[in-house]
Formats: C-alpha cells, sequence, structure tokens
C-alpha cells in the first residue's frame, strides 16, 4: 500500500490504470461508459469496419437526448435528419447488445440526469460520454469526463482509455451560502474567477464546507459546469449525502453488497495531508445571485451590477471579447442587470432539470403570472423528473402561470431539436453555455439559477430573487 | 488515420480568444452520421451572412487566407462541447495544424485522431505570428508556416523558427498514421487482468 497521502482522483487514477507501456500513455479502465445519439454514430460504424466489439456491453448505457423532440412524444419527429440518427443509434445498440434507454422508455430522458438517478454511476468509478457534461457524474465521487467521438470508439472496443493523468486542484469554498444563493450561482461565480481557461489540464476537487452542505443535485449542478471553467473533470468526495442518495437505486448495488460498497466508498476522500498541485479558496458569503452577461460563461456578474464596461479589462484579450460580447449581446456597458428585459425563458438542462431544480424554479412561481412579454417553457431532464414533479403537482404551478411543460431531454440548451431562440431573442436559461449562437443563430443567452430564471419569466426582466414575494 | 510529418501552408490568422466548438461547428451542423463532409459548414455562423454569400469580414474569407492549411487563434482555441465534428470540420476544410498560447484539452486531444496538430506557443510567438501575418497580408500577399512534427519545430522562410512540445505517443501515431484502437488491443491480455482482479467476469471472444 503506499503510505502517502493521497487525493480523491489520486485514489481513483491509480485503481483504473491497466498498463504503463514504456513509450505509450497509460491505459485506464472504463467503468461506465454512457452513449448518446450524436457524438456515437460515426464511432459503431468505426467498429462495424474493422470488425471489433464491444467489449462490455453491459457497462454501456444509451439514451437519446439532444435531438429529441420534446413536444408530443406520439407523433413521429418531424426532421428526417434528426429521426435518422435516433435510429442509428437504435440499430446500433441492438446489433452491439447495448442497453437503449429509448424515447418511449419511462427512464429516457438527459445522459447526465439519468445516470446518476439510475445509479449507474456510483462513487469510485471511471466514467466517459461523448459529451463534454460528463464531470456531472463527478458529484458521486466519480472520475468522470467528456471525450471525442474516436475516444467513444476506443472505449468501446477496449474498455479503456489513452491517458495522461491530468492536475489536481482544490476548490475550497468556505462557509455557507447565503440565503437565496443556490449552486448554480456557485459555480458561475467560480468560472468567473477561474476564467473559461483556468482549470484546462486538471481536475477539480470541490471542497469546503460550502459545498459539503450542498444536496446530491447541487452537487451535481457545480460539477456540471468544471468544463466551462476548462477543467477535465470536476468532482467532490462522497460522504453520506451520497450514500443516502444511492440506496435503493435501481442498477446500485443492494443489501449487503451496498453496504460492503459503501466501506469502499468512505476509503476514497482525500487522505488528511494529501497534496494538490494547486488550490484556489473562496469564501460562500461573497456569492450573490449571477447573471452572464456575454457569451462566455466566465463573462458573469451579480444580479445586483451592471454590465461591465469593455475598457476596464486590462488583458487586451478580455477587452475584445468583451465588446465583441457586449455588441453580439446587444447590450452597453453600465445597464443595470435588473434592467435587462427578456423574451423567452429556458429552464433545464443537464445543468438544472433535476427535481430540487423544478421545486426551486416552482415556489418562485406559485401564484404568478409569466409576464406577457415572456415565452417560458420548463424541460425536465428524465421521465423520472417529469413523473415525480407531476406527482407533486409542480407542473399545474407551471402550467397555470403560462409555462409549457415539456418532455425530457436537452432542448433548447443547444437548441438541436425545433426547441430555438430567434434572431435576437433574449432568454433567461438555466442551462451551462451562453456561446453565440448555442441556443439558436443569433439567439441572446443569459445564464442564471433556477430561482432566478423563474422570477425572470414572471417579471419580465432580471429581478434579486434574494427580495423576492413567495406566494 | 493520415499520417503527419511536415506540412508548409498557408496561415489563416483568426484573431479571436475562446473560440468554442459551437463556433468551430455549429449544432445544426451535427446530425450527420458520417465523419466526412463537415468542411462546408466550417464555422458557419461567421463565414456565411444570412443570405448565404461569404461574409467579406471574416477572416477565413479574406485573400490572404485563401487556401490556408495552418489556422493561427488565441488563447483557449476549442472550448466548449467535445464534439469531434470541430476538429473533423477543421481537418476536411484543409486544416493541418493549429497554432495557439492554449488549447481546451478535449479539443486538443481530438486533433490527434484527425492528423491535425494543435501547436501550444508562448503568448509573445503567437502575437509575432500575427504580426507577421497581417505584414503579409497589408502587402497583398500570403504568410507561410511550416511545421515538422519530426523536428516539432514551426517556422518561417523569414528567420522566425520556434520548437514545441508534443506527447510523444501521440506525436509517434501521428507521425506514423497509427491506429491507436490496435494498438491498445495489443494490452488485451492486461485489460482482462484488470478486469478479473476486480471481480469482473471474463469477456468471452
Amino acid at each position: 500500500m503506499p503510505t502517502t497521502a493521497r487525493t480523491l482522483l489520486d485514489k481513483i487514477w491509480d485503481d483504473h490504470v491497466v498498463c504503463s507501456p514504456a513509450g505509450e500513455l497509460p491505459l485506464l479502465y472504463i467503468d461506465r461508459h454512457l452513449v448518446h445519439e450524436v457524438t456515437s454514430p460515426q464511432a459503431f460504424e468505426g467498429l462495424r469496419i474493422a470488425g471489433r466489439k464491444v467489449r462490455r456491453p453491459e457497462a454501456t448505457f444509451a439514451t437519446p437526448d439532444h435531438n429529441v423532440p420534446t413536444s408530443d412524444r406520439r407523433l413521429p419527429i418531424a426532421d428526417p435528419i434528426s429521426k435518422q440518427q435516433i435510429d442509428t443509434l437504435r440499430a446500433n445498440c441492438r446489433e452491439f447488445g447495448v442497453r437503449l434507454f429509448d424515447l418511449d422508455d419511462v427512464d429516457q430522458g438527459i445522459v447526465h440526469v439519468i445516470g446518476p438517478e439510475l445509479g449507474i454511476t456510483q462513487p469510485g468509478m471511471t466514467i466517459v460520454c461523448g459529451d463534454s457534461h460528463t464531470a456531472t457524474h463527478g458529484a458521486l465521487g466519480s472520475l468522470a469526463f467528456g471525450i471525442g467521438t474516436s475516444e467513444v470508439e476506443h472505449v468501446l472496443a477496449t474498455q479503456t482509455l489513452r491517458q495522461a493523468k491530468p492536475k489536481s486542484l482544490e476548490v475550497r469554498v468556505e462557509g455557507l451560502l447565503p440565503a437565496g444563493v443556490t449552486a448554480k450561482d456557485i459555480v458561475l461565480y467560480l468560472i468567473g474567477r477561474l476564467s473559461t481557461e483556468g482549470g484546462v489540464g486538471h481536475v477539480i476537487e470541490y471542497t469546503g464546507e460550502c459545498i459539503r452542505s450542498l444536496g446530491m443535485e447541487q452537487r451535481m449542478t457545480v460539477c456540471n459546469m468544471s468544463i466551462e471553467a476548462g477543467a477535465r473533470a470536476g468532482m467532490i468526495a462522497p460522504d453520506a449525502v451520497t450514500f443516502d442518495y444511492l440506496r435503493g437505486r435501481d442498477l446500485a448495488p443492494k443489501g449487503a453488497a451496498f453496504d460492503a460498497a459503501v466501506a469502499r466508498w468512505e476509503k476514497l476522500p482525500s487522505d488528511p495531508g494529501a497534496s494538490y498541485d494547486r488550490v484556489e479558496i473562496f469564501k460562500a458569503a461573497d456569492v450573490v445571485p449571477q447573471v452572464t452577461w456575454g457569451t462566455n460563461p466566465a463573462q458573469v456578474t451579480g444580479v445586483d451590477a451592471t454590465v461591465p464596461d469593455p475598457g476596464r479589462f486590462a488583458d487586451p484579450n478580455d477587452r475584445s471579447s468583451a465588446e465583441r460580447a457586449l455588441e453580439y449581446m446587444g447590450l452597453t456597458g453600465g445597464t443595470r442587470i435588473v434592467d435587462i428585459p427578456l423574451d423567452r425563458v429556458f429552464i433545464g438542462s443537464c445543468t438544472n432539470s433535476r427535481i430540487e431544480d423544478l421545486r426551486a424554479a416552482a415556489s418562485v412561481v406559485r401564484g404568478y403570472r409569466v409576464a406577457s412579454t415572456v415565452r417560458a417553457m420548463v424541460v425536465p431532464g428524465s421521465g423520472r423528473v417529469k413523473r415525480q414533479a407531476e406527482a407533486e403537482g409542480l407542473d399545474r404551478v407551471f402550467r397555470e402561470a403560462g409555462f409549457d411543460w415539456r418532455e425530457a431531454g436537452c432542448s433548447m440548451c443547444l437548441g438541436m431539436n425545433p426547441d430555438t431562440l430567434a434572431p435576437q431573442e433574449r432568454c433567461a436559461s438555466t442551462s451551462n453555455r451562453n456561446f453565440e449562437g448555442r441556443q439558436g443563430k443569433g439567439g441572446r443567452t443569459h445564464l442564471v439559477s433556477p430561482a432566478m430564471a423563474a422570477a425572470a419569466a414572471v417579471s419580465g426582466h432580471f429581478v434579486d430573487v434574494r427580495t423576492w414575494q413567495y406566494k | 488515420m493520415q499520417p503527419f510529418t511536415t506540412h508548409t501552408g498557408v496561415v489563416a490568422a483568426l484573431d479571436r480568444a475562446n473560440v468554442d466548438t459551437d463556433q468551430i461547428i455549429p449544432k445544426q451542423f451535427l446530425k450527420r452520421i458520417e465523419r466526412t463532409g463537415f468542411g462546408q459548414f466550417l464555422f458557419f455562423d461567421w463565414r456565411f451572412l444570412p443570405d448565404g454569400g461569404p461574409n467579406p469580414e471574416f477572416e477565413l474569407n479574406k485573400p490572404a487566407a485563401t487556401g490556408a492549411s495552418v489556422l493561427l487563434a488565441r488563447r483557449n482555441f476549442g472550448c466548449g462541447s467535445s464534439r469531434e465534428h470541430a476538429p473533423w470540420a477543421l481537418a476536411d476544410y484543409g486544416f493541418r495544424a493549429v497554432i495557439a498560447p492554449t488549447f481546451a484539452d478535449i479539443f486538443f486531444n481530438n486533433c490527434f485522431q484527425n492528423g491535425m496538430v494543435p501547436i501550444r506557443l508562448d503568448e509573445a510567438d503567437v502575437e509575432e505570428l500575427f504580426k507577421r501575418a497581417t505584414a503579409a497580408a497589408a502587402a497583398g500577399g500570403q504568410y507561410r508556416l511550416t511545421v515538422d512534427l519530426k523536428a516539432c519545430t514551426v517556422a518561417d522562410d523569414a528567420g522566425f523558427s520556434r520548437s514545441f512540445t508534443v506527447d510523444p505517443f501521440r506525436r509517434q501515431c501521428l507521425l506514423e498514421g497509427l491506429d491507436d484502437i490496435g494498438l491498445s488491443l495489443r494490452h488485451t491480455d492486461e485489460i482482462a487482468a484488470w478486469e478479473a482482479a476486480h471481480g469482473l467476469p471474463a469477456v468471452s471472444g
């Protein structure tokens, strides 16, 4: 046994190195491989051409999410190319023996929502998916990261990945969150401070009292956006919150096997005195509800602030990025965030479409109407989230307020399905990227928490949800 | 995979930081189920006007960038989505190398799978390359660079020469155009041993 103190990352990494042949990158074993329709067809085709099989179909799980319509599922898919991609996923899963949570499956949903929800995701595992938001699963104490399609093919064929060990970055958030501030606000705040490339080459481990105090779904929101700070992955050490979340999940161990798993998982947290390559420390008390004003997630500020004047950025790259962003966003420096009017509100995505997100949004909306100038929609992250919300009557709260209540999928986070913004439409969105054109060509995205999005839908402009009159 | 040893080509200078993969290949073009044919959609929203014609203001549409095969950009190139469609689009358009001060991790890895070299140079060196490319364009010409993966150097014919670092294994795979899955399958016994040690059932066939 190694005698040196190790981090959570060290422990998972050491346990998964299959071999480190001389002159080659190490081969890392992959415990779980999640697959969706957009980044997998070329990988399966590659296997077919080379006459290869999926090494561990039982460790591979697929669902269509990016392309799927979120309107009536009984209707055929209108877009023939989307339909072809989803049909291709079906055919590939059938041919290679991969379990598919198909459109008509009650457990279909966004791949990063159903992984934890079904207990596919477990502490100490290595998890990959051809999707950059795979870091979500790190909230349960796994090492989870996004890969390209060639790597998807590599994992399908070998159940391993060629990887150099990333560096470790401890992001410690001290103290407890102020009232009205959420996990989304923490992570947007952190990205604003770390920059969109602050985490490049690193795996972030989020630590500190603030992180420990978060529920499981809030932890997923934080880890989900690690890529937006450039990090390879984000992770949080497993604890009682994690074990309670996993107990009884369909694909988690059961009975004595679960107790044995917990005994193993309890050994995963970083040892006292373990050292990280880098440490960044923040205070939760400094975080207010966040709103992005630009075209990358680090272009963010507090709801009580103003759109920055590009001239105040010392770095020429930051200055020209801000100028370009404000032009695209149709904003001028000095405008108060709460004076920005909105056309659309989107509550959904792998960042914020879980039951706790919908509860937070519904509690703001309850008893109010969506502003007449706003079109608002809620897209649950999975079939299970949708059913749970309906059992709690949240769908009625949203519908009565004038929200669209949709079927599960990625939807307007990236607008590959018909849910898109029109040019110049301005949207408060609980998703993860405010890139140019992300939600529709010319569309203008402001990233916020579910509670902030809900309050904006009712008010027609951003408001500070800390002062909200709940009914 | 197409091997890469040495390449000389025209430089396209894209003077922007944080170029994300949503810009490199917008999502409406991710629905193809092939690896090919993405070049026509590269930088689509920047490259084309609403009427479908080329946007003359966009860097790649300027005469200095005609036939370009080396892309020069600012820091954090390729951030955002993991979509390999981004390097597929760049390679299909004709790019063989991308030079920037920093790259996003997933994009950086994806390049190597597609016969394309991502090259990290110091910010000051990238600035110098932008100056040289801009000067050549102002004079009505084009700027060319040679990327030598054997020597790990990038150089022009007017005195600029810098070495860059690249993971030796990735470099070897690129130089020889190796199938990295085939290489990994040589370690099937070690993979099976790992699985056995971790209590997983044996894989048949």
